[in-house]
Formats: structure tokens, sequence, C-alpha cells
């Protein structure tokens, strides 16, 4: 491989990382207050409303469903109001984030409803509030769990940030089309995707480790 | 002294797949000041949704619960947790936050109190000390033995000085040993910081061991209540007897004969009523179980003898129990 090429790849790898690493930040942003929404306001939680859980349940299962190659496109006036541009690493964060918040709510709303209703029970019975119960038991309880989760999702995010490279999204997945794919280059596509495999299992076992560390 | 909860009339009607279950019913009671409550029954009973009417866990169907004349169903959800802060309760899996420390845990309450930090502290080790665990202070809840996870469901629920103590099957995830330590401790923070307890159990032993005062729970409907050693010695409803005097351990030798059940307190123990039946009137008996316990130090004991065939021998073997002064009751066969 050339030296232009290593560069390109070294590249590649930092584009991605700040892909996935922004992507998942703003989808927590997001995903974890409606993963809390959905928690709260299902039926028998602390703030039981069929309303407000029917509604968010329901759009989050529309963005959810959506393949997210078609969310990239359909995004595409979005993207370019928001960043300038459609293509490009800071472009693509806007689909990423947008692909990851329902399938981090989804998680989140898993995790905390592991939390045992006696924890929450203790909770009441001391006069804590709904949301105290949420802070200080709910969420450190399924601390473990969470941290699990967003192992999974961040990998997600990483394997979608190589997608973002069929529109013009930088990072790996770009290179590994341009030149795996058009030029047809098949050590720069295996290099590319054997760096994409090495950062997905850093980060899934990162996580679990983090994981099991928290878990007292 | 006064009165830490007046239920009144108190229903509670469940909805499972449509059909209403009735969980309590017509339940009154009250439950005074510094005394320690015994609320028993069979597994389903409804004790555990009684206690939670206690504290609004549960809302009532009917009827109405108040803590210190105060009616529970009347308050708002912020006028309700102000009075929560003001009873505490431990429950059967001890319900600990297990991702903090002991002495995390023990501080949560005042920290819902919004209670100064470093007095926050000061009081949790305080309570730690009087568990005797102020040496785990750091340890994690999973580190623990149930006794100890137990000890520190104690401490946090002292530590906001509460007026009551609930517990809903505290001890039946525990050893015997440890179920004694437990009731122990209770028993003494009882009497030296003059808390009411409010117990929950399927296990007569808890009762007898700590209960001033006892109510009997029979599906949803409160079947008899009052001074544990009245019940003991004469309880009166079939399912106070059934909790009082379980099963006999042999069986009858004739299907259809008359079983008694006698009763005889610290007092009578001491005589040889069966010898002396034997020497007064050459009448036998058949003993098919017997037992004795110790309830607020009198001893009691309970026989549960098989009478002969003929209704003559029978009356005058009765006869002869109850001029010795015990108790002498019909056993029913199931
Ligand atoms: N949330 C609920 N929904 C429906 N039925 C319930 C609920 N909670 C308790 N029950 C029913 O009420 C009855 C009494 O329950 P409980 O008070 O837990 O009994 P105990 O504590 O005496 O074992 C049981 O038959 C139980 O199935
Ligand atoms: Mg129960």
């Amino acid at each position: 491989m050339s030296e232009y090429i290593i560069e390109t790849i070294k590249t590649g790898i930092i584009e991605t990382l700040q892909m996935t690493f922004f992507a998942s930040v703003l989808a927590y942003a997001a995903g974890l207050p409606i993963g809390i929404l959905l928690y709260a306001t299902a039926k028998g939680r602390i703030l039981s409303n069929r309303g407000v859980n029917l509604v968010t349940g329901f759009i989050v299962n529309v963005a959810r469903s959506l393949p997210f190659l078609i969310l990239l496109v359909l995004l595409i006036p979005f993207t370019r109001l928001v960043t300038g541009s459609s293509i490009g690493t800071k472009a693509s964060i806007v689909p990423l984030t947008v692909g990851a918040i329902p399938i981090v709510a989804r998680m989140v709303e898993s995790s905390l409803s592991e939390v045992s209703p006696g924890i929450i029970e203790a909770a009441a019975s001391m006069g804590a509030s709904p949301l105290y119960m949420i802070v200080h038991f709910i969420l450190p309880e399924a601390t473990p769990s969470l941290l699990l989760g967003a192992a999974i999702n961040i990998s997600t995010v990483l394997g979608y940030s190589a997608m973002a490279g069929v529109i013009g999204g930088g990072g790996l997945g770009a290179i590994a089309l341009q030149y795996g794919y058009y030029r047809y280059q098949k050590e720069v596509l295996w290099t590319t995707v054997t760096i994409l495999v090495i950062m997905v299992m850093v980060i899934q076992e990162g996580g679990n480790l983090i994981a099991k560390k928290t878990r007292k | 002294m006064g009165e830490v909860f007046n239920l009144e009339h108190v229903y509670k009607n469940y909805k499972n797949d449509g059909k209403e279950f009735s969980a309590l019913e017509d339940v009154s009671l009250s439950i005074k000041e510094g005394e320690v409550f015994g609320i028993i029954g069979m597994s389903g009973a409804g004790k555990s949704t009684l206690v939670r009417t206690l504290n609004r866990l549960e809302e009532v169907s009917g009827g109405s619960v108040s803590f210190f004349g105060q009616d529970l169903a009347g308050l708002k959800p912020g006028e309700l947790r102000l009075i929560r802060r003001q009873m505490a309760m431990i429950f059967q899996n001890f319900n600990l936050l297990s991702q903090r420390t002991v002495l995390s845990n023990v501080m949560q309450p005042l920290r819902i109190a919004g209670t100064p930090r470093p007095e926050r502290k000061a009081k949790a080790l305080e309570m730690l000390e009087i568990v005797g665990l102020e040496d785990k202070k750091n340890e994690y809840p999973a580190r623990l033995s149930g006794g100890q996870r137990q000890r520190v469901a104690i401490a946090r629920a002292l530590a906001s000085d509460p007026k009551v103590l609930l517990c809903d099957e505290a001890t039946s995830a525990l050893d015997p040993k440890m179920t004694g330590e437990i009731l122990d401790l209770l028993g003494e923070i009882n009497r030296s910081r003059k808390l009411t307890i409010v117990i929950i159990t399927h296990e007569m032993s808890v009762v007898e061991r700590i209960c001033d005062r006892v109510a009997i729970i029979d599906k949803g409907k409160l079947a008899e209540i009052g001074e544990v050693e009245e019940i003991f010695r004469n309880p009166r409803s079939e399912p106070a007897r059934k909790l009082v005097f379980p099963g006999n351990p042999f069986d009858p030798s004739d299907r259809d004969s008359r079983l008694i059940r006698l009763v005889f307190d610290g007092l009578a123990a001491n005589r040889p009523f069966i010898a002396e039946l034997v020497e007064k009137t050459g009448r036998k008996v058949n003993i098919l179980s017997a037992n004795t316990k110790s309830v607020g130090g009198i001893g009691y004991g309970q026989m549960v003898v098989e009478l002969p065939p003929q209704k003559e021998e029978q009356e005058l073997i009765i006869q002869f129990f109850k001029d010795g002064g015990l108790s002498v009751q019909e056993v029913k066969r199931s």
C-alpha cells in the first residue's frame, strides 16, 4: 500500500472515531431522557401516563423501523439545514444521531425495566419524589446494564458510520467503498474492514469490562 | 396512649383479567403508640396489601386509613411524601441499593428529607452502630449476609426518626438464628426508642416472640384481634386456632372419634392431669399431640386428645378437665 493510502486510512480512522463519538454523545443526550420517559410513563410505573407513553412509543418505533440507509437519504435536507452541507464527516453525524436516538431510547427503557420493583417501593416508602427516584434509585441501580447497552449502541453507531460513506460521509466506510468497491483494491478493502472489526471489538469488550467493574 | 393508625371498614379490590378480586374486606382496627403489632395470616391472605395501605403504597377501594388522626386518602402527593417520611418500612428482600455502599444506603432517607451532608453522615453512622454494623459502612450489600442486609435496612429505616416501623415479612428470608437476632433487635428498638412497630408475618413464632397484640387475617377479612397472650390462651376463630395449634402429628385411632384440645397456662402446667384422670375416674384418653410454648414469660401448653367412643364417657372426661380449670375445645376434623 502506498504512503498516500496509509495516510488516507489514518485520517479515516480519526473521522470514524469522531463520527462515532459525537453521534453517540448526541444520541444519548436525546435518547436517555426519551428512554426514561418511555420507562416512567409505562403502565404501573411511577409516572404512568398512557397517552404520553403511546405517542412516544409510536414515534420511537417508526424511527427505529426505518432502515438506516433510507434514513440517510430522507434526512439529506435536514442535514443540509443543520450543518450547511450534506456530505463529509460533520454532515454524517446528523443522520447517525437521528438513527441512534430510538435505539438508545429502547435500550435505556429496557435497562431501567430490569430494576427491581422492590427498590422503587422502598424509595416510595421513604417519601421520595418521582424525579428523586429516577436520579438516585433507578439510574444508579441500572448503571451496569446501561453501560452494557451503551457498548452495544456505540458499536452500532460505528457500523452505521461506515454506511454513511455510501452517501458521501467520511471515515473508513467511505475508504472501503472507494478503494475496495470502485477501484477494486482488495488489500485496502480488507485493511479497513479489519480495522473496523477491531474497533467494534475494542468498544464492545471495553464496555463489557467497565460494566463488570461497576457492578457491585 | 394515642393511636398511630386507625383503619375503618377498609376494602381493597383488585381487577384480575376483568374479574373483581377482593383482597381486603371490611377491615377495621387500630394500632396504638408504642406497641409491637403483629398481622398474621396464611400466604395470600392480604397481609402485604393491608400493610401497604398504611403508607398508601396501596390505595384503598373503600373505608379509611388515618395516621395520627389524619386521613391518608385526602393527602396531595407532596403531603403524602412528607407523611411517609414519618413512617419507615423494611421488606423481605431488604430492597437495598446494590450499587451503593452501606453508608450511602443508610443516608438515603436523610437525603430525601434534605438533611445537610455532614449531619446525614453522622446520623447514618449512629444508626449503623445501633444495628452493630459500623465496620461494614464501606461495603456493598452484595457482600453481606441476609441478616446483615436486614440490619442495614433497619438502620436505614431508623435514620429519619420515624414514628412507626412497618415490617413486611422482614425475617421470612432469614434462617431461624438470624430471625431471632433481628426480632430481638426490633424488640430492643421498640423499647429503647418507644417506636411503634407493625410486623407482618406468616409465622406464629414471630408473633410469640415480640408482638404485644396481633390481628389474624384470613382471606382478606379480620378474623380475630387481641392481646397475643389472650389469643394463645383462647383462640376463638377457626383461623386463629389453626395458627396457634397447627396440625396433629398423630392420626387418631378411629376416623370418626371425638377429639378435644386442652389448653393450660403456666399455673395449671404443673399438675399431672392425665395421670389424675386415670387415677380418679379410671377413664383413659389417647394423646395425639402435645406441645408447650412461652408467651410473654408464661408457659402455655396444649394437648390434643382422642376420647373414647361412648357419649357418657366423653362428657365425664370433659367435665373432669373443666373442673381442673383447663380450657377445652372441640377439634374439627378435616
Ligand atoms: N397488584 C395486584 N393485583 C392483583 N391482585 C393482587 C395484587 N396484589 C395482591 N394481589 C392479590 O391479593 C391477595 C393478597 O395478596 P397479599 O396482600 O400480597 O397477600 P399476603 O401478603 O398475605 O401473602 C393475593 O391473592 C394476591 O394475588
Ligand atoms: Mg406478603
